[in-house]
């Protein structure tokens, strides 16, 4: 049944990837990123990141998706449609991607077995805990630090967008 | 009184004469408005001669005067008092060391008042160390004695008849301190014991000869002459300068009693090959001895500087100056005794002096022409003696043509005066009775130069041509060289004579002939009567009268050498030759009497018919020109142009040359900064612009292309762990 | 079949890696290479959390949040820049932006 859901999600995922890089109309490509996201979530959760399933649909799909959509028509990219999509050095960049892909793909095949400790023990205390509550444990304790910045970041960001978006500062 | 020991007191008379007046004369004797001495001769009318004469105050005489002149009779008196005085205080003394000299067995007395040059010591030729030193040092011995007794006798007449002759002129005092301060020199020249001392003395007269002859400094001419007559001096000064270095290089010493000890020691052989030292030594101090004396090729000098006072002719250059020369010659017997081949071109040099002056003053007309160029000729027969080995006999002939010369010049002068400062015999004539005592003066005077006996000339000239003929030094052709000069001379004196005082009278109209005052025409009679009488102090052997009249030769003896006595000549050769040189002599006057006496027009054809040869004596031989072609204009004003195209090209040249050097290298300066030093610069910004252009395309401002490089840089990054 | 292990996961990232890679180097409009941007993030979240499950510890996921959070600021600013460029430009073409050009 995982190994089901598992290729279902990939083929959502690879393919709303797929169809993001390559579909003219920008709107196309953001339906399709949206797809691809809910993919991901989807096999967020076939790996018992509850969490991270759940914030991924609400802050990727419905604030990141929401903001590239109403960018897109902000800036009214009809015109776009009608030209040419991908530029000049396409090849190069797909002959290069590929050969890292290559490459990449080596390290895989060359690491596959790599990783049986972790296959093994499953997922200790799973179940004593649950998802939310152990990753509560490590972000407010061990990793509050981060956590702070990271919230300091975003403070940034937001002030950032609001000076890059307005028309006079 | 020591006379002897005072013998330095004889130079400083006339020395303290000049000084007082060459320092206070100006307050003695101021002198008019302007300070022209007027020459006699110069273009003033008859009229304001008149008016000055009468304007005159004390004179008897009335010469030519100055309108404008204004006499202060009392310092006249004073200066008249002083200048002579001191030379005839000088004569006294003189007069008194010679016979203080005569009574001395060994006549010779040297007095030295100081060591004046006192050298280093120094290696002569011949490796000897020898001492510079030269002594302000007399030394008095026949010879000198002789000297003297001229300088200061003659001397003194001489400024006696300047007193009268100069009565109208300018500058008075200073014709006076001049004439004080040449018998200074002449003295110290005559006294000296060293060869120095003597170029002291020598270089004295010379100067004092440039300040006579340009006495009337107004007149260009003078100037000239004066200026002529030093240099040419100066040309042979440095011939006696030469040869006194060689002789303090060879010698060691240029003392005379020294010198002579030297030589006659026998340390020098006599130099019979050829020319040795001792022939240089000698030739260098004849070529001084030229230019003091007149000699060829130095004898232009002496008919310029008639331009002077006639006084200053007759003692300058005719008594003293001018055998300045011959008494170093004779100074320096010992010395041609040994340079049998200088004394043979000394001998030469003169008799062609003598012969070549002799035709020249054949055509002159100015009396004092005819003057100078026979005075030339006449030291011409000096040097012939000298040469031939006949010293006594030069010193002789010296001391008798003294008192002609003089005389005549004097005579001369009295004459100039007589016509109102005319000087051109073919405007005198028939002025034997207006003049009597200087027409009889000057005839006693002519015929002691032309060699009649009984009278001056004759016994002198007379041994100079036996000892020409009969020396072994000497030669036939010298001898017949000397008697056809003693033709020309007699031709040429009468001629004088028959111009200026026979025959019509040419004098301009309007002219006062008068004669001379009794200050001009007392030294003229003294001097007439020396003419007669001196001569016979040297009567020749043959006519053996006795010792009293060979008393000259017997006096000069111990000074010189003794002459090789030439036995083989017979005595009637003598005579035959005495008697030749005496018909000659008259054959030249009677020619002279009847060209010009008796058919005045003989002389005009004549010129006439041999214009060429009358135009190049007239012309002087164009000797002057010759000189001035070839060292005025070839080395002065030749080498002027060469030095100075020297200068334009080689050392203008050189400076331009440095400049464009200069700026050549500016040039350089410049191509290098331009292209090599900002060449490397702008290289530089070239070479890293080219080697960043590739680097350049890179960015191409695009951000996708910037990500493609990231790609490239993990694609890198994962092949190298792959590949390791 | 065989069972999904971690390497699947892996695969399925590094992929979904190459996907995002390739959209980032080739797409002209800038709005789509911002939304390849958020597929390599989320190829990185996926790595992160297989890791996480492998080694049954939480340390990824707390990555993997740090990430989407970081993704979201990245998303936010980027599309301000992008507004203001479209604002002086008029073009959200990325080739045509070259002013940084030598």
């Amino acid at each position: 049944m995982d190994t089901i859901l598992f290729y279902a999600f990939a083929v959502l995922v690879l393919g709303g990837g797929i169809l993001t890089i390559t579909r003219r109309n920008a709107v196309h490509s953001a339906i399709a990123l949206i797809c691809s996201l809910l993919g991901v979530a989807g096999l967020y959760l076939l790996q018992q990141a509850e969490f991270l399933f759940a914030v991924q649909i609400i802050l990727y799909v419905g604030g990141i998706m929401l903001l590239f959509l109403f960018v897109i028509m902000l800036v009214n990219l009809d015109r776009e449609a009608n030209e040419r999509q991908f530029g000049k050095g396409w090849m190069v960049a797909l002959a290069a991607v590929a050969v890292v892909g290559a490459e990449i793909g080596y390290f895989l095949y060359r690491g596959r077995d790599a990783f049986h400790i972790a296959e093994g023990g499953a997922v200790p205390g799973a179940a004593a805990l649950g998802n939310t509550e152990m990753l509560a444990d490590s972000l407010f304790s061990e990793y509050l630090l981060p956590f702070e910045i990271a919230s300091i970041l975003l403070l940034v960001a937001v002030i950032g967008s609001v000076v890059m978006a307005k028309k006079r500062i | 009184m020591n006379f002897l020991d005072q013998i330095w007191l004889i130079p400083l008379f006339p020395l303290f004469g000049a000084a007082l007046m060459l320092f206070f004369g100006k307050k003695l004797d101021p002198q008019p408005a302007s300070d022209v001495a007027v020459a006699p001769g110069t273009s003033i009318d008859a009229e304001a001669r008149r008016r000055g004469e009468e304007r005159l105050l004390g004179s008897a005489q009335s010469p030519s005067a100055s309108p404008r002149l204004r006499v202060n009779a009392v310092s006249r008196w004073l200066i008249n008092l002083i200048c002579p005085g001191m030379v005839l205080l000088s004569f006294v003394f003189s007069v008194g060391a010679v016979y203080q000299l005569w009574q001395l067995p060994n006549r010779v007395h040297q007095v030295v008042q100081f060591t004046w040059v006192a050298g280093l010591p120094f290696h002569m030729a011949n490796g000897h160390l020898a001492t510079f030193q030269a002594d302000w040092g007399f030394l008095l011995d026949p010879l000198s004695a002789v000297m003297i007794l001229v300088v200061t006798g003659i001397g003194f007449l001489i400024h006696v008849y300047s007193t009268g002759y100069m009565a109208h002129d300018n500058g008075y005092y200073r014709f006076f301190g001049y004439l004080n301060l040449f018998v200074f020199f002449m003295l110290m020249l005559v006294l000296a014991n060293n060869y120095m001392l003597l170029f002291v003395g020598w270089e004295g007269v010379g100067l004092c000869s440039y300040l006579l002859i340009g006495f009337y400094f107004h007149k260009k001419s003078a100037c000239d002459a004066g200026k002529k007559a030093f240099v040419v001096n100066r040309v042979g000064d440095a011939g006696f300068i030469l040869g006194m270095l060689l002789m303090m290089s060879v010698l060691g010493t240029v003392k005379f009693t020294d010198v002579n000890a030297i030589l006659r020691s026998g340390q020098f052989p006599m130099e019979t090959a050829g020319f040795g030292v001792l022939s240089a030594m000698a030739i260098l101090m004849f070529f001084g001895a030229t230019g003091k004396s007149a000699q060829v090729p130095l004898y232009i000098w002496l008919p310029d500087a008639m331009e002077g006072p006639t006084p200053v002719s007759a003692l300058i250059h005719a008594a003293t100056m001018v055998t300045a020369g011959v008494y170093m010659v004779a100074r320096s017997a010992a010395l041609f005794h040994l340079t049998p081949h200088a004394s043979m071109v000394v001998a030469v040099v003169g008799a062609l002096t003598a012969i070549l002056a002799a035709s020249i003053a054949l055509v002159q007309n100015d009396i004092k022409r005819v003057l100078a160029y026979s005075t030339v000729s006449q030291l011409g027969y000096m040097f012939v003696a000298l040469g031939v080995g006949a010293y006594w006999v030069a010193i002789f002939h010296l001391f008798t043509h003294a008192f002609f010369k003089a005389l005549l010049f004097l005579g001369s002068g009295s004459v100039i005066h007589a016509v109102g400062g005319e000087q051109d015999m073919r405007r005198m004539g028939a002025l034997k009775d207006k003049i009597p005592i200087t027409h009889w003066t000057m005839f006693v005077a002519s015929l002691a130069i032309a060699g009649i006996p009984g009278f001056a000339g004759f016994f002198s000239k007379d041994e100079i041509l036996w000892q020409a003929f009969s020396s072994p030094l000497g030669s036939n052709l010298l001898w017949a060289v000397g008697l056809t000069t003693a033709g020309l001379t007699a031709f040429y004196m009468w001629r004088l004579m028959n111009l200026t005082f026979y025959g019509k009278s040419r004098v301009a109209a309007g002219t006062h002939v008068h004669e001379s005052p009794a200050s001009m025409t007392v030294p003229l009679t003294v001097l007439a009567a020396g003419s007669v009488l001196v001569g016979w102090l040297g009567t020749p052997k043959l006519w053996n009268m006795g010792a009293h009249f060979r008393a000259f030769e017997h006096w000069l003896a111990p000074v010189f050498p003794a002459v090789a006595e030439a036995g083989e000549q017979s005595s009637s050769t003598e005579w035959a030759l005495m008697g030749l040189s005496v018909a000659v002599a008259m054959i030249g006057i009677s020619i002279a009497r009847y060209f010009y006496l008796r058919k005045p027009e003989i002389p005009d054809s004549l010129e006439k018919t041999f214009k060429p040869l009358h135009t190049v004596l007239y012309n002087k031989w164009y000797v002057d020109e010759i000189y001035d072609f070839l060292f005025v204009n070839g080395l002065s004003k030749g080498g002027g142009l060469a030095l100075g195209s020297f200068d334009r090209n080689v050392v203008d040249g050189g400076v331009n040359g440095a400049g464009w050097l200069t700026r050549l290298g500016s040039k350089v300066s410049i191509w290098w900064d331009t292209w090599i030093v900002d060449g490397a610069v702008r290289f530089t910004a070239f070479f890293v612009k080219t080697l960043s252009y590739p680097v350049c395309l890179l960015q191409s401002g695009r951000v996708q292309s910037y990500a493609f490089f990231v790609v490239l840089g993990v694609l890198a990054f994962f092949g190298y762990y792959i590949a390791r | 079949m065989h069972p999904v292990t971690t390497v699947h996961y892996l695969a399925l990232s590094a992929a979904l890696l190459l996907i995002g890679t390739v959209g980032v180097l080739t797409r002209r409009n800038i709005v789509v290479v911002l939304m390849s941007i958020e597929l390599i993030l989320n190829a990185v979240n996926i790595n992160l959390v297989a890791f996480s499950h492998a080694f049954g510890n939480v340390n990824g996921q707390v990555f993997a949040i740090f990430v989407i959070t970081d993704a979201v600021a990245e998303a936010a600013v980027g599309l301000g820049i992008l507004i203001a460029l479209f604002r002086n430009k008029e073009t959200v073409r990325a080739d045509e932006i070259d002013l940084l050009k030598w």
